[in-house]
């Protein structure tokens, strides 16, 4: 049975393919084939479909090298798992039927060819979802990898100064980087003022606020002032709302307004020069 | 309605109920201090889930009544609730050696609220901010 199948899908492979292709258009998640050209998207079917069928002439572990490659593209080009699934079970399918048009399978055959077909269809699911998986924990550690570093870059602008941009959400893990970022920098930059800028925090709540009083604190205690800047009008609103204490903490509405605070506090200052 | 839960388990989903939250006060026509107001109500709520209940649930919904719209917050855990309502609303109280603003804060970023507390069923808390 086994080989009849292969027969069929082999020599019947153009018309499993177009089949496949309009059947997964109908099925599949529109965001999928929305972010992708028509060229792409044909190429990508016909590309799986290939994978499907090579896992009858190529060995378990040929099978499962290819099965990885195409997963990790198929994550890269943010096709949906369920994409792999039901293009899976959507095969059997067209098989089936084309087969039985043929007169491959009758009554008497069926429950051998059924028997068949999960056996070949059921150990791809599970490489391919593995596979797949294992692409999707990959991308999603290098981008968390890649936020860490955006993190919480420590500026020098000026000799004692320096400044200390946060944008986007604060949790607790880039909470203690930001602390960390924030006294290795005073020290080894000798900075002597920090102006840490928040215009690019989306929301400042009481766990955000407690942690910038905290870092302000930790950087007066290694010897340097520091400023927050960038208090958005509707965030300096919230902060007032939520009744937190930001006294003890040196703000200024903008950076520009920090840094000239910051060159006084160093006793310096900006002079335009004339020629 | 459709979507309007998210359920608290990590602390990324206490960004995905702000966002959620974000979306909603936008599309009623909420100004971008209301909005932060929100956000940030959200934000306390779902923080608390995270770290007093563990798990529970954000639900956010618009109402309406004859004279207006609002939006409404509800947050509900079955952790290990509250067992003196009177005190997690003053100032500065915490038993997380946090602010102690949050509760009283929501109250304050909002329009009403009520807390519902029992040690055997958890924490139900709903907020509204009406649209002025
Ligand atoms: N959902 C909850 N379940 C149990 N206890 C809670 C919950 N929310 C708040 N609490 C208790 O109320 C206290 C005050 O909360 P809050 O005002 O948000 O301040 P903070 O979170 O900074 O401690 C918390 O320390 C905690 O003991
Ligand atoms: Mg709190």
């Amino acid at each position: 049975m086994r080989k009849t199948i292969y027969q069929y899908v082999y020599s019947h492979n153009d018309e499993i393919l177009n089949e496949w292709i309009e059947l997964i258009r109908k099925e599949a998640d529109e965001r999928a084939i929305q972010t992708m050209s028509d060229r792409m998207f044909v190429k990508t079917c016909a590309e799986f479909v290939e994978l499907v069928i090579s896992n009858f002439s190529e060995s378990v572990e040929a099978f499962h090298d290819r099965a990885i490659e195409f997963s990790e593209k198929i994550v890269r080009l943010g096709w949906p798992l369920t994409m792999m699934t039901d293009g899976l079970r959507l095969f059997g399918q067209i098989v089936e039927e084309g087969m039985k048009k043929e007169g491959n399978i009758d009554h008497n055959s069926y429950v051998d060819f059924a028997s068949e077909i999960n056996n070949w269809i059921f150990p791809m699911y599970k490489t391919i979802t593995q596979a797949y998986t294992t692409s999707w924990e990959r991308t999603v550690s290098l981008q968390k990898i890649a936020l860490q570093e955006l993190t919480a870059p420590f500026i020098p602008i000026f000799d004692k100064i320096s400044v200390m941009p946060l944008i986007g959400t604060i949790d607790t893990e880039r909470a203690k980087q930001i602390m960390e970022n924030l006294l290795e920098g005073v020290v080894s930059h000798r900075a002597e003022v920090v102006l840490i800028d928040i215009t690019g925090v989306p929301v400042v709540d009481t766990m955000v606020a407690h942690h910038i009083i905290q870092a302000a604190e930790a950087v007066r205690l290694v010897g340097a002032k520091c400023t927050i800047v960038g208090i958005r009008p509707e965030i300096a609103q919230t902060i007032v709302n939520l009744g937190i204490n930001l006294e003890d903490v040196t703000t200024t509405s903008t950076l520009k307004k920090g840094v000239e605070q910051a060159l006084t506090l160093t006793s310096r200052k900006i002079v335009e020069v004339q020629e | 309605m459709m979507d309007s839960s998210v359920k608290i388990i990590n602390e990324w989903d206490i960004v995905a109920a702000r966002q959620l939250g974000r979306n909603v006060a936008k599309e009623l026509g909420f100004g971008t201090v209301d909005q932060a107001r929100i956000t940030t109500a959200i934000s306390e709520l779902a923080r608390n889930i995270y770290l007093y209940a563990g798990q529970g649930e954000i639900t956010i919904e618009k109402i309406e009544n004859e004279a207006k719209k609002g939006i409404i917050i509800i947050s509900r855990d079955a952790g290990p609730g509250i067992s003196d309502l009177r005190k997690v609303m003053e100032d500065g109280f915490s038993t997380s050696g946090g602010l102690g603003a949050g509760l009283p804060g929501v109250k304050r970023l909002m329009d009403e609220f009520s807390i519902e507390s029992d040690p055997r069923k958890g924490t139900l808390i709903q907020s509204v901010k009406w649209l002025r």
